[in-house]
């Protein structure tokens, strides 16, 4: 192999901004196995903008890699099955939408043969992650939709942490993968005529498998969250303009790529985390994608009515107890709902709730992990307070201004209060300290949804 | 609390679609809203969510009034027995000013509240919290021997003029206490201004109950002002004016209050001292007039600059939006109020005008601050 070791600038960079939410029911560092599912899922809804035109029929037979769907404006993007068996119910929503895919798994995966003699240009690449059905772990900036692979992106970013609240570490999910991780990363710098960013966590010490990665620029980020959000990297590193793409993915993405290119097959399991105050044994599991999570939580959650969110508390999606794993989650998480009213609530001292602002008597439990529910704490209001959007979101952008100019569809304002810049999750802290209790990311990703059609 | 849950559901179904009530549910829904946070959960987006609401950040103004409304409380009393020259315990001063200032309290909140619920039912929306603030703020901006029924005047006029036509709570351009304030100053001024409002009953005895402002903007000499009042006695409070802006330890604690919270915007405060300061400082250099060569530091104390520093510029949703715009509101907040003050002596109280004047220039500074963010973007998006 001949990886060209160019000296790279990289940046040391530093957030202020920000908040980190600590929360009860981290998951110890422990793995986990569990009775392997039955049922899988593909759902067209977790990827924006995409059109499903299916492959597959109703107790149709597939092996892992085989096509389930393709979007009908992008015919080469593949959604495959991320594992083998036979597809047992395709669910429809309003208006026949197709809300999943549920396979029925064999006993043992098989496993589609990719060729993978010819994966040394850029096109070959391509195609073979494209027919392999993992080209979808590349996405794109703006807009974070699945990447168009007839652009040519001025830079790949990949963040190797996450800083959200009861994250998975990557650290230890990476631990010991460090050829499939290089020989990942050896086909991506490919995709791109720009640099390759890996930005690693300055807040600790990160794993070698990051920091001795090659052929990429490996950037320092340090802060409290959302320091871990590529799109925050992005705008301090090398900020997207007005025609620009940037694509990215997630280090256990680049695993599943290295993972194509050494064994050829799709392989769509990852190391995924199972936390949050509701869960008895918070820990680490290996699952594949699409997977259901009955059986994970069998017999470990606690009594009580719950939320379980696949993905982390901020930026999630709720499923059901018999939900299915999304296909870009690494996180599932389990907390009380809230749906009981609570007698003056905001009047009484508050030492078990938490605030950015030091309104609750918490400020004098600063080591605290809270145990936080769904409740809504208030209702929605009019904006009154200023300047506290402005505290968590570490960007040289104007987020009140934004939002406002996205509630009007006022596109100038939007482009130059820089909507290219901006992803839902990155505003997903200003959401959570909202004294007016907007649905920020709902409004942030329909102003991505509104530029994409106008520049369609 | 059960009792409270049991009643409320008992009452509910009257108000909800379909009911007799149907109509009157945004007064239902305030009420419960204020017993009970409701047990509504987050869907899409974050799961959870902060602990802080609207409710629990004008509580927390409140909360950092109460310094200044015992004080203003006590002062009224004390300022009758100098008046009056009868010989009043600590306890009789409290007392006396506590039955003056609550009616006050009392009016206002009434007047207002209904005022906001009218609305909330007529326009379907929810009676947002807004007024809680207000309502104790404009009695505390009043001399205590307001008329009650200027007062529900003026709190009608806020309300209606000041907020509601704007469409309430959040959308106002006028901060409203303070348009309360200066409807009475202009539509009354013999009760706003002058010597014989301050004090209760002053003008029984001919006593003169001038504040210290007054004096000054009627040429009396600083020197023979600092006889009468001592810079103790301005840091303390115990000297005539509205009831809630003359202690300026009380107004120092509720900042603290708003401060640490994070309620209140320390660049507003900070910046419109600063103002301040600096402004008359520079007329002290110049010293034309007696409220020009008043010395800097005592400006800040007097009449109602420390109060609308602190509860009145930080008002969110009348001031800038943008941080940096922040700092240049609360600089010409300080610099106008010295300014008025010392040209005209009609209006020795420059505060209220300040920021009135500068509620209305605060969406241009935003423009500018945001359009800079604009320009910016747009240079790095052509190099």
């Amino acid at each position: 192999m001949n990886i060209e070791f160019e000296e790279v600038m990289s940046k040391n960079i530093i957030l202020k901004k920000g908040l980190n939410i600590k929360l009860e029911g981290k998951a110890d560092k422990v793995y986990a196995s569990t009775k392997p599912p039955k049922l899988y899922a593909v759902k067209p809804t977790d990827f924006h903008n995409i059109t499903p035109k299916l492959t597959v029929k109703e107790s149709e037979s597939v092996l892992a890699g085989d096509c389930i769907f393709f979007d009908k404006y992008n015919e080469s993007v593949k959604i495959c099955s991320p594992v083998s068996g036979s597809v047992k119910a395709i669910v429809r929503g309003e208006k026949r939408k197709i809300l999943q895919i549920v396979i029925d798994t064999d006993s043992e995966i098989k496993y589609k043969n990719f060729n993978v003699n010819k994966s040394e240009s850029r096109d070959d690449i391509i195609a073979l992650l494209l027919d392999s059905g993992l080209w979808p772990f590349l996405r794109q900036k703006p807009y974070d939709t699945i990447a168009n692979p007839k652009d040519n992106p001025k830079a790949i970013f990949i963040s190797s942490f996450s800083s959200s609240p009861l994250a998975t570490d990557n650290d230890f999910a990476l631990y010991g993968l460090d050829e499939l991780f290089q020989l990942g990363l050896d086909k991506i710098t490919k995709l791109t005529t720009g640099t390759t960013h890996l930005n690693v966590d300055g807040n600790t010490i990160p794993s070698k498998v990051f920091t001795n990665s090659k052929g990429v620029q490996i950037n320092k980020i340090s802060g409290p969250h959302p320091s871990g959000n590529v799109g925050i990297q992005i705008h301090h590193i090398d900020p997207i303009n007005k025609g620009d793409v940037v694509w990215y993915l997630s280090p256990q993405d680049v695993i599943s790529i290295g993972r194509l290119f050494h064994e050829g097959k799709s392989d769509f399991s990852r190391i995924v985390s199972l936390s949050g105050s509701m869960v008895s044994k918070p820990r680490y599991y290996r699952m594949v994608a699409g997977a259901c999570i009955f059986s994970l939580l069998e017999n470990n959650v606690h009594e009580g009515e719950k939320r379980i969110i696949s993905g982390d508390v901020l930026t999630g999606k709720k499923i059901s107890e018999e939900g299915y794993l999304g296909f870009y989650d690494t996180q599932l998480c389990v907390i009380p709902e809230g749906n009981k009213s609570e007698f003056l609530g905001w009047l009484l001292p508050g030492f078990h709730k938490f605030s950015m602002s030091k309104t609750f008597f918490s400020w004098l439990l600063p080591n605290k992990r809270f145990n936080l529910n769904t409740n809504n704490n208030g209702e929605e209001r009019a904006f009154v307070v200023t300047g506290q959007y402005e505290k968590v979101l570490p960007m040289n952008i104007f987020p009140m201004q934004l939002i406002k100019s996205i509630m009007m569809e006022d596109i100038e304002m939007m482009e130059g209060l820089g909507i290219y810049e901006v992803s839902s999750e990155d505003f997903a802290l200003c959401e959570f300290v909202c004294t007016s209790k907007m649905d920020v990311q709902n409004i942030i990703r329909k102003g991505l949804d509104l530029m994409l059609k106008e520049n369609s | 609390m059960k009792v409270f849950r049991n009643l409320l559901n008992v009452i509910k179904p009257n108000f909800e679609k379909g009911g007799k009530l149907e109509k009157l549910y945004p007064a239902y829904d305030a009420f419960e809203t204020f017993l009970f946070v409701p047990d509504h959960t987050t869907n899409e987006g974050t799961h959870i969510k902060d602990a802080i609401d609207l409710k629990r950040t004008m509580f927390m103004v409140i909360v950092a009034l109460i310094p200044c409304v015992l004080f203003g409380m006590w002062n009224v009393g004390y300022q009758y027995s100098i008046a009056s020259g009868e010989s009043m315990t600590f306890i009789q001063q409290f007392n006396f000013g506590f039955w003056k200032f609550l009616p006050l309290i009392i009016v206002s909140y009434a007047v207002g509240l209904a005022v906001e619920f009218a609305f909330a039912v007529l326009r379907g929306h929810q009676v947002n919290e807004g007024y809680l603030v207000t309502g104790m703020l404009i009695p505390l901006t009043m001399p205590i021997d307001v008329p009650l029924w200027m007062l529900a005047i003026s709190v009608i006029f806020a309300v209606v003029i000041g907020k509601e036509v704007f469409g309430g709570t959040g959308m106002n351009i006028l901060n409203p206490a303070l348009t309360a304030r200066a409807f009475l100053f202009f539509a009354y001024p013999s009760w706003m201004s002058g010597d014989k409002v301050w004090v209760q009953n002053a003008s029984v005895d001919g006593y003169s109950g001038a504040t210290i402002l007054g004096d000054l903007a009627s040429s009396m000499n600083w020197q023979s002002l600092s006889g009468q009042w001592s810079m103790s006695d301005m840091f303390f409070g115990t000297i005539p004016g509205s009831v809630g802006e003359t202690s300026m330890l009380a107004i120092i604690l509720g900042a603290l209050i708003l401060l640490f919270t994070g309620v209140g915007s320390w660049r507003i405060i900070l910046s419109t001292f600063i103002g301040g300061y600096f402004m008359a400082y520079l007329f002290n250099l110049w010293g034309y007039n007696e409220l020009m060569s008043t010395p800097a530091h005592i400006h800040l104390m007097i009449g109602s600059f420390a109060f609308g520093a602190v509860f009145m510029a930080t008002d969110p949703v009348t001031a800038s939006q943008t941080n940096t715009g922040k700092y240049i509101y609360g600089f010409l907040i300080g610099v106008f109020a010295i300014l008025i003050r010392t040209f005209n002596p009609a209006y020795p109280e420059g505060m209220m005008l300040a920021i009135l004047l500068m509620n209305i220039f605060a969406p241009l500074i935003d423009h500018y601050i945001v359009q800079a963010n604009v320009n910016k973007r747009l240079k790095r998006a052509t190099l």
